[in-house]
């Protein structure tokens, strides 16, 4: 079985966003950009697939400017085999790039597509299921396990209420949780290997498909600052507090 | 202008959070209609039908809905949401999971997560984990929308009487199946819903710590969190973790012990009513927001608390 894995590139975890002045967006220039952490374990998921014999060939692909290429090359270096990157310097939306990924779908042919359940910068949710409808795959959106028989894909979700187990028909689309697996540290010697490794470009119209935007981003800001209250000193002075001055107890 | 709000249920009781979504629907204004898709699950259309404000109910009764897969109610929610200027769902594992499937098919985009209606196209959401907030404006003929329920008070369950009308769509995709629930067995209430939550971060230090918050919890009838710190060192499930990556909540009273404060974390609790943080560093930044804040051992504090809690109480 080939899999399929989408990433992005975002602004690393550690780094603490801020809003620009104007208000146009939060300020990127100068921060450090990585792999999604969400993605990553979507590429971990792959490459254990890979290496339990059960996948043959995993191909990461990301959608965007030329720069992914690094995001693309972290993921060879943990493991995936070759990488894609569509790009397109235009602003992307989940839907434009679901149907993206479904024109690189149509070309590879996968029996598996593995994608982060979310970005940590736009916090949309959204990608793999839209991907997922547009190509009429079956999807296990926020997996914590994932186990392969034959044709059938079984994934264990994270629920709200806990955990449900669905069983899908290959090929199918998995959206990673937290909890699927811990993603590996890429070695120096897989870093250098991966500079080799095969990296494919090509662009929107080459897969036929118009990236457009149906919705703007008018503003940014940053949240409504909470006001901090007081410290109390004495567990007996938390409990008077609660009880008297918010009565909440 | 009409709206349809995808009621979230177990086919046997509807979901508070559905009263939250409904009040996002008259934010924006409109006739309110609320599709209950499931397998039996006319008692939930019933008290669906009794919500205030609700012009009609939609029922799909049929083996499809029955788990609610992705696949099939995408497909029910695509044909019949043709008709309607908005389609909403909750910001939930449910509604996260089924909505952008349903935007796609309808080649629409989807607005994920909206906390507040600015007008009928426009529209504040979080991004980066709460630490920036969008305004976005959409200029799709169908607004696909998934709702943060704790950013809308619920709308009264009673007072309406809208009529029940059956839908007659059968979707069955075909290509995935529900093969096991494994659903937490609660003692407590749910955390979405709770009036009081006591929750634990990392300086529980370990999950056997977390039994230390039971009796707190038992005291006020609270539910139990924790942070991503906390799941992430595999102290308690997934299902417990509140936070921009977890479970939204707004509650009453929430109560941060052995939590630093991550602004993940504080993206999903800083809309609580009272804040109290209890923490042995004074410098962590969940005081920032706490309304109380103690800076004590928790190991100390907590048994201590819990003592007090049973005095006063």
């Amino acid at each position: 079985m080939k899999v399929l894995v989408a990433v992005k590139r975002v602004i690393d975890y550690n780094v603490k966003v801020r809003v620009k002045s104007d208000h146009s967006d939060v300020d990127l220039n100068n921060v450090k950009m990585a792999l999604n952490p969400f993605c990553e374990i979507a590429i971990e998921e792959a490459v254990r697939l890979k290496e339990a014999g059960t996948a043959e060939e995993v191909v990461a692909v990301s959608i965007g400017p030329k720069v992914c290429q690094e995001q693309l090359r972290t993921s060879l270096a943990l493991g995936a085999d070759r990488a894609i990157l569509v790009e397109t310097d235009d602003e992307l939306q989940p839907l434009s790039i679901a149907k993206l990924l479904k024109a690189v779908f149509d070309k590879e042919a996968p029996g598996l597509v593995i994608l982060g359940k979310q970005s940590i910068d736009a916090d949309n949710n959204q990608t793999g299921q839209m991907f997922a409808a547009l190509a009429g795959l079956p999807q296990g959106t926020g997996a914590s396990k994932v186990e392969i028989d034959g044709d059938t894909i079984k994934v264990t979700r994270e629920v709200d209420g806990g955990l449900q187990t669905v069983a899908l028909k290959a090929p199918a689309v998995v959206t990673t949780d937290l909890r699927l697996n811990e993603p590996r540290y890429a070695s120096l010697p897989n870093i250098m290997k991966a500079k080799k490794k095969q990296l494919d470009v090509m662009t929107p119209s080459d897969l036929g498909v118009e990236v457009k935007q149906t919705f703007k981003t008018i503003k940014v800001e940053p949240p409504a600052e909470r006001q901090g209250g007081i410290k109390v000193e004495t567990v007996d002075e938390l409990v008077d507090k609660l009880k008297n001055e918010a009565k909440v107890i | 202008m009409s709206i349809l709000v995808v009621a979230e249920h177990d086919n046997s009781k509807l979901n508070q959070v559905t009263l939250h979504v409904i009040a996002a629907a008259k934010a924006i204004g409109g006739d309110v209609d609320v599709l209950v898709a499931g397998k039996d699950c006319g008692g939930v259309a019933e008290a669906a039908a009794k919500i205030d404000g609700v012009s009609k109910v939609r029922c799909a009764d049929n083996d499809a809905y029955g788990h609610q897969l992705a696949e099939n109610m995408a497909l029910l929610i695509a044909e019949l949401g043709k008709d309607y200027k908005y389609v909403l769902g909750a910001h939930s594992t449910s509604g996260k999971n089924i909505m952008p499937r349903a935007a796609a098919l309808l080649d629409v985009a989807m607005i994920s997560d909206i906390m507040s209606v600015e007008s009928e196209d426009t529209f504040k959401r979080p991004i980066y984990a709460g630490n920036a907030i969008a305004t976005v404006q959409s200029s799709d003929p169908i607004k696909v929308m998934t709702v943060r329920h704790t950013a809308f008070d619920a709308v009264a369950a009673e007072g309406g009487s809208a009529a029940v009308e059956a839908v007659d769509a059968s979707h069955d995709a075909g290509i995935s199946e529900f093969v096991s629930e494994e659903l937490v067995k609660l003692d407590r209430p749910e955390l979405s819903a709770a009036r009081v939550v006591v929750s634990g971060g990392r300086g529980m230090g370990s999950g056997e710590n977390f039994k230390l918050l039971d009796g707190i919890a038992d005291k006020l009838g609270a539910a139990m969190g924790a942070s991503r710190a906390a799941v992430d060192a595999g102290f308690v499930p997934n299902d417990m973790q509140v936070g921009q990556t977890g479970k939204i909540v707004a509650p009453e009273l929430y109560i941060a012990i052995g939590i630093s404060g991550a602004i993940q974390h504080l993206a999903g609790m800083k809309d609580s009513k009272v804040i109290v943080a209890i923490n042995k560093d004074e410098d962590a930044p969940i005081f920032q927001v706490a309304d109380y804040g103690l800076v004590a051992d928790l190991f100390n504090a907590v048994p201590e608390l819990e003592k007090k809690l049973n005095e006063v109480l």
